[in-house]
């Protein structure tokens, strides 16, 4: 065991378990009516630093951390070219989602994604659908993200992966069940700050390390000039393939409900502004170091041939032990912020869009709190005992998750707040296809290449957005009243 | 029912700011494009270094994510505008 860098991990876990709690305790002022809004939404009242970085911190996940700079180490600067097309989410996000969804969520009432596009096109097989995709697809997403989080506290103390996984489960688990969303974005606040100054500080180490960075370049060229074009190492990143995840992992991130949740959650337009501004740069300071430092750790530590252990090996390599420790509880935290919010969001779509919609809608205020709670210590629970011992489909559900939500969603929603004739027809069509296309295309990827050579999110969005149109046209209804939106439509 | 006459004047602002979004991650696009694959394709040999990085790596993501950002608090601060959120109705 290396208690050296083990001691640093738990004081951070410790502290985010305490900040969870605290920030919990407010919940507990709230009238007993608020319940729900303050439980699922943290009552409407981030404010613009916390939005910016619960934002960043839900999006920035083990890929950014672990993942993405492990692919940078191989693929050299065009993978860091890549990952750069992720500062648009910073800004794009709220400015397209904005102020429109802001004031259109309050007038309905809705609390969560679903409420929304419930209230947007009055539909029931809308509502299953959507409710269905995001239960089906993040409680994937949020078991491989705790997997993920088990496999590094694992490969970080010596632990094995149950007793990691317990440790991992219970830490987060406790502060989301009591605290809600308002706990999960304050920890996230934190769990930001500590990826920002941990990059910095890897980065600055690993420059150290190497010489300086004109020394690194000489050693990156000496041993494959390609690693410093955008090509990749032998050439194979096209330009289309890397643009293409402008889409994925850019614009498309407007469609992913975690994050479109956020755009209902902030108090007011000075607490967006500065929310654009702080994502921004925090978004484009946390890609870049963190791609770069897999670039850079190349020369000084070659050979390393599981991704995922690059950030690990080379924090322990270049930095004390201490300072390690501290610098690997942003990955963790990346980790953590990305579960929490995960688990937040599909307890609401449990509790909120299908307990309180189908199965009991005259719940008494006590009765909601105790399903709120009781749903997501379960949610927890299973996808602790999931993660033990994880089954096949968990895996194939999970590669679904991020580009198949996209696909679904993006239409339903950009073009719900800003196209009249947007109607619940459109919204069907586009889902399925969306979904639908998405899973054929990947098969077709898999067997044949890439389709255009462009990642596979990029044809099922562009087919849905074709079958919203088509579809919203063909069975006209009357164009949608913006302005004759009933007070609470959803409640 | 003119449409004129009734619309939300917030509504108007939520719009023109969505395409002021839509615009800027556009002129990102091309920026990122145009010197990714304008500058890096020339061989490896003609690469300038600026702060030690291959100049076209530089031009595009370092000084194209300083350049948006500014961009970003310009808009923000010159052009986007505040507006109440809750309802004048809701008062009643």
């Amino acid at each position: 065991m290396n208690w050296e860098v083990i001691i640093p991990l738990i004081v951070f876990l410790v502290i985010i378990f305490f900040i969870g709690i605290w920030s919990s305790r407010k919940g507990a002022q709230v009238e007993e009516g608020g319940f729900l809004k303050d439980y699922f939404l943290g009552g409407r009242e981030l404010g613009g630093f916390v939005l910016a970085m619960t934002m960043v911190a839900t999006y920035g996940s083990a890929s950014s951390f672990l993942g993405g700079p492990g692919t940078a180490y191989t693929m050299g600067f065009g993978w860091v070219l890549l990952a750069m097309t992720q500062v648009v989410t910073g800004y794009f996000v709220l400015m397209i989602l904005g102020k429109k969804f802001a004031i259109m969520a309050r007038k309905y009432d809705a609390l969560t994604l679903v409420d929304f596009l419930k209230a947007r096109y009055n539909s029931a097989p809308v509502v299953i659908l959507s409710a269905a995709a995001i239960i089906i697809f993040l409680f994937s997403a949020m078991a491989a993200q705790w997997i993920g989080g088990a496999r590094l506290v694992e490969s970080l103390t010596g632990m094995s992966y149950n007793t990691a996984l317990f440790i991992f489960a219970v830490s987060v688990l406790v502060y989301v069940t009591i605290g809600g969303f308002r706990a999960v974005a304050v920890t996230d606040a934190v769990q930001g700050g500590v990826m920002v100054v941990g990059t910095l500080v890897l980065l600055v180490g690993v420059i150290v390390a190497g010489g300086g960075v004109p020394n690194i370049m000489g050693d990156l060229i000496n041993e494959n000039p390609n690693l410093v074009t955008p090509f990749g190492p032998d050439g194979g990143l096209s330009k289309a393939y890397v643009s293409s995840f402008w889409i994925l992992v850019g614009v498309g991130v407007v469609g992913l409900p975690q994050i479109a949740v956020r755009s209902m959650s902030y108090k007011n337009s000075r607490s967006m502004h500065r929310a654009l501004i702080i994502g921004t740069v925090v978004t484009g300071i946390i890609m870049l170091n963190m791609h770069l430092i897999g670039v850079f750790a190349r020369p000084i530590l070659p050979g390393i041939d599981v991704g995922d252990k690059v950030i690990p090996l080379i924090s322990m390599e270049v930095l004390p032990a201490w300072l390690a420790g501290i610098v690997l509880a942003a990955p963790m935290a990346a980790i953590m912020s990305t579960v929490d919010s995960l688990l937040i969001l599909v307890s609401s779509t449990v509790v909120k869009d299908v307990y309180l919609n189908y199965i009991k809608p005259d719940a008494s205020i006590k009765a909601i709190k105790r399903a709120s709670f009781g749903v997501t210590a379960v949610l927890g629970v299973i996808v602790y005992i999931l993660a033990l011992n994880p089954p096949d489909l968990l895996i194939f559900l999970n590669l679904f998750a991020f580009g198949g939500l996209e696909a679904a969603f993006i239409w339903p929603i950009v073009l719900g707040l800003y196209w009249r004739h947007a109607n619940k027809f459109g919204a069907i069509a586009s889902m399925v296809v969306g979904i639908g296309s998405y899973i054929a295309i990947h098969y077709y990827n898999e067997a044949n290449g890439n389709l255009f050579g462009v990642h596979t999110v990029t044809v099922p969005v562009v087919l849905s957005l074709i079958a919203f149109i088509v579809f919203s046209l063909l069975m006209k209804q009357k164009a949608y009243d913006f302005e004759g939106i009933g007070k609470g439509e959803v409640a | 029912m003119t449409k004129k006459e009734t619309t939300d004047w917030r509504y108007k602002v939520a719009n023109r700011e969505a395409l002021i979004g839509l615009a800027l991650a556009l002129a990102n696009f091309i920026w990122w494009f145009g010197f990714a694959y304008g500058m890096g394709s020339r061989p490896v040999e003609e690469y300038k270094y600026i702060m030690g990085l291959p100049d076209w790596f530089f031009i595009s993501c370092v000084l194209g994510f300083l350049l948006i950002t500014a961009a970003v608090i310009i808009v923000v601060k010159l052009f986007f505008v505040e507006v109440p959120f809750e309802d004048e109705e809701e008062m009643q």
